[in-house]
């Protein structure tokens, strides 16, 4: 049965992503030996992460061949972790507020 | 005076409903229940280590201190300390490992059992290097008297309590899940050599073990980031 063998996408495919991550890591660790200001430091390394994060999972792990029901399955809940964050990290920077305003 | 609002309710003819990916006798989500379930493990255990993430980073933004990171795992070489050496050293070895999972799993879609073979001792010799570097790790920041509970006054510790608490949970839970992938990939290749996929017709397991693989890679990246680059 044809349907059964799904799309492959062959060996050029995953050696150009496994390039990209490599390149990607090296520019990470490089920016972070440069002495940037902490926000723009910040904001590169978050997209690289994000960019390698996509690589792999669309590539590596096939999400992108995948039909859009297990896509939006696997993905939307990943909001949630956003809302975590943006829920429970402000607490951390307010107990260091208050340490301050104590002293 | 009577006023009709209705409007006729919308209804799906039912050969519609029959029809779609959910009316039954179908796959909507097109993959085998073993992959699926996967995913879902997945996606459970991105909870866990997003968790842990937020935990560290709220940790991390009420401590006044933090330890930086460069110097913490700083590698002597040479009688230089170059900076974060062991991790990007950690870094490139799973990502290789990856790469090599994707390669075996490459040469399972072509039902090339040496080659499937091949690729996945690869992929468990450099998951095997990255636990390594990762118990000397350990053995290193241990060594100097950081503990999970402690951290010493003296730089660059600085007594950051919950650096010894983050580092240890994130990397110890990341480190288990590697080793775990190690084993789980041990007997894959085990079983494509003895023919067992043959005989089933199907070298999908291959392909499940590598999203637990290439998910154990994706963690770190975040790891990576936040912990030790930021």
């Amino acid at each position: 049965m044809a349907h059964a063998e799904r799309r492959h996408l062959g060996t050029k495919v995953y050696l150009t992503v496994w390039f990209w991550l490599f390149v990607l890591s090296f520019s990470a660790y490089f920016i972070d030996l440069l002495n940037l200001l902490f926000a723009l430091k910040a904001v590169l390394l978050v997209a690289i992460a994000l960019m390698k994060a996509g690589l792999i999972v669309a590539y590596f792990m096939h999400l992108k061949f995948e039909k859009l029901n297990l896509v939006y399955t696997i993905l939307l809940p990943l909001i949630l972790l956003i809302a975590l964050a943006a829920g429970i990290l402000p607490d951390g920077l307010s107990a260091l507020l208050s340490v301050k305003i104590q002293m | 005076m009577k006023v009709t609002m209705q409007s006729e309710p919308q209804t799906i003819p039912l050969e519609e409903v029959l029809k779609s990916d959910w009316g039954g006798g179908k796959s909507p989500f097109a993959v085998s229940w073993g992959k699926l379930m996967m995913w879902l493990f997945i996606l459970s255990d991105a909870f866990i280590f997003g968790s842990f993430l937020v935990g560290y980073g709220t940790l991390r933004l009420s401590s006044e201190k933090w330890p930086e990171t460069e110097k913490v795992f700083a590698l002597h070489l040479f009688g230089h300390e170059v900076p974060l050496l062991l991790i990007a050293i950690m870094t490139f070895v799973l990502i290789s490992s990856s790469g090599w999972m994707a390669l075996a799993v490459n040469a399972a879609y072509n039902r090339d059992k040496s080659r499937t073979v091949l690729f996945l001792a690869l992929t468990c010799l450099f998951g095997l290097i990255f636990v390594g570097c990762q118990a000397y790790e350990w053995w290193k920041l241990i060594n100097e008297g950081l503990r999970p509970w402690f951290a010493p006054e003296h730089p660059p510790f600085d007594g950051v309590k919950s650096f010894g608490a983050c580092f240890f949970t994130l990397t110890g839970f990341h480190g288990m899940h590697v080793l775990s992938g190690v084993i789980y990939l041990a007997v894959i290749a085990l079983r494509v050599a003895k023919g067992v996929y043959d005989r089933k017709g199907s070298y999908e397991a291959v392909e499940i073990a590598g999203l637990y693989w290439h998910f154990v890679d994706l963690v770190w990246v975040f790891i990576f980031t936040f912990f030790y680059l930021f």
